[in-house]
């Protein structure tokens, strides 16, 4: 394993993006692009560090987050569950396998409206769409790390007689674990694209509907940097779930 | 697997989405959603009007060209990058940032950088399709065996006889996953550019339908998209388990 604190592509990685970084901000300053288009970079963070500052937004972001971690959690646990229970039937995955191959092509959202009609215009309609949204991705990498469980720990579980539970805590869910991370990870982004999609749509509050109502007033001292804001929160929590996936795949020598 | 076996999970995956649909329907109601007969009415009804045409022939376009963009870029950047190591371990890791952001709160940029239109829909379908292919190429070029490779170098291959003779058939079945994927997330990423930066398309249909609480029209263009989605993605999918069994 690779213990020194940085590696060359780590670091090329980095000077890359502040390089891009460097020639937007010389691009906006310049005038190449105007700045009705973009602001530059630094004047996005300046105007970040405002908006959190004076909390203008506190309860706008509140509400997003909020949303999309009630989403994310839901999906995960019915994920895991719906997985297990799909892995089990044969017949059942067949029937299945041709929606997850066509699911994300479906706009989704075309069913916010019906569920505005039943849950009422609040925060409900828009954690189902989320969950819908990101509930497919993580059966599909359950259903992706159970299949690749090797057969031998299963073996080793029955002669050591091992109850199904066990088995399940001790062999099934540690060797799937990767799968299920690159699943949580996606069903982060579909938590998060339900829940703004639908405030962009039709809502009353949230991140997304202060993005749309600054975009409609142009007003890019709030629009981007809220826009940079979801993005630095959505990549913050998947590096973190980076770090866990490469710890197991460490503990396990395959890294 | 004998024929009607491999048949039993789709007709039984359609018949039960359609039993579901009209239970919903008969629990929801008018007001919220149709039933799958008054879906199938109304979009034929649709279909004759000549308004319709110009919608589904603008988003046809943009999707096609999004697509035709999203192959070869993707194709492109994953070959470059599987080739090249150093270039694959600096950018992948980004690729692979990009393709898990919520690239939907991207579209007030889209739309300031192209403008209302063709432009910025095709923007917006590239961005969401070409990760896809490009991740699933670098991958699949990683795993080409060194052997073949090792073959190509002794015949004096150039880079271009490795890539069509060597590197793309031997990569090809994970490649091909790659596409599928990239064309189910080319679409969407079209239509929700339609829904959100454009003023033609079934996307915009569909966005002003929701705005007028319109059920017919947003009920029947799901209803074709997902007919279309579903059609094309059986298709590559039966497709792409072929090339997996034989590869």
């Amino acid at each position: 394993m690779n213990r020194s604190p940085m590696s060359r592509p780590l670091l090329l990685r980095i000077l890359l993006i502040l390089a891009f970084t460097a020639a937007l901000e010389a691009l906006c300053r310049l005038g190449v692009i105007d700045r009705f288009t973009m602001p530059p970079p630094s004047r996005i963070l300046e105007d970040l560090a405002r908006l959190l500052v004076t909390g203008k937004l506190y309860g706008a972001i509140a509400k997003t987050l909020s949303n999309c971690a009630i989403a994310f959690a839901l999906a995960v646990v019915a994920g895991v569950a719906a997985g297990v229970v799909i892995h089990k039937s044969r017949l059942l995955r067949q029937a299945l396998d041709p929606l997850f191959a066509t699911y994300y092509a479906i706009p989704v959202f075309a069913f916010y409206p019906l569920f505005i009609i039943i849950f009422g215009l609040g925060d409900i309609p828009q954690i189902v769409i989320a969950f819908m949204m990101s509930v497919i991705a993580m059966i599909v990498n359950v259903l992706n790390g159970l299949d690749r469980v090797p057969a031998v720990l299963l073996k080793t579980a029955r002669m050591a007689r091992m109850s199904p539970l066990e088995t399940a805590l001790r062999m099934t869910l540690p060797s799937a674990a990767p799968y299920l991370l690159t699943g949580a990870k996606l069903a982060l982004a579909y938590a998060f694209i339900g829940i703004i999609g639908s405030e962009f749509i039709m809502s009353r509050g949230g991140m997304g509907f202060e993005i749309a109502f600054a975009y409609t007033n142009f007003d890019n001292a709030v629009m981007y940097p809220l826009i940079v804001l979801i993005l630095a929160i959505s990549v913050a929590v998947n590096a973190l779930l980076g770090i866990w996936e490469k710890r197991i795949l460490a503990r396990r020598g395959l890294r | 697997m004998s024929g009607l076996s491999a048949w039993r999970g789709p007709i039984l995956l359609v018949v039960g989405l359609f039993v579901a649909w009209e239970l919903l329907y008969l629990l929801a109601g008018d007001v919220a959603l149709r039933s799958p007969a008054q879906t199938v009415r109304f979009t034929i009804e649709l279909l004759g009007r000549e308004t319709f045409w110009p919608n589904l022939a603008e988003t046809a376009k943009a999707f096609a060209v999004a697509l035709a963009i999203s192959i070869v870029l993707g194709l492109a950047i994953g070959f470059a990058l599987g080739f090249h190591r150093l270039s694959g371990e600096v950018f992948e890791p980004i690729l692979v940032a990009f393709y898990s952001i919520p690239k939907l709160t991207l579209y007030p940029i889209v739309l300031l950088a192209f403008g209302l239109g063709m432009p910025a829909k095709i923007a917006f379908g590239v961005i969401h399709g070409f990760v896809p292919i490009a991740l699933f190429t670098i991958g699949a070029v990683g795993n080409v065996k060194p052997v073949l490779i090792k073959t190509g170098r002794v015949l004096g291959f150039g880079a271009f006889d490795m890539v069509t003779r060597v590197l793309f058939p031997a990569a090809l079945p994970e490649i091909f996953t790659g596409l599928r994927i990239g064309f189910a997330l080319t679409l969407i990423g079209t239509l929700l550019g339609e829904m959100f930066a454009s003023q033609r398309g079934l996307g915009y249909m569909l966005m002003n339908a929701i705005g007028l609480h319109n059920v017919d029209i947003i009920m029947s263009v799901t209803f074709m998209i997902t007919v279309f989605a579903a059609t094309v993605s059986a298709i590559l999918l039966a497709v792409d388990r072929r090339l997996h069994r034989s590869g």
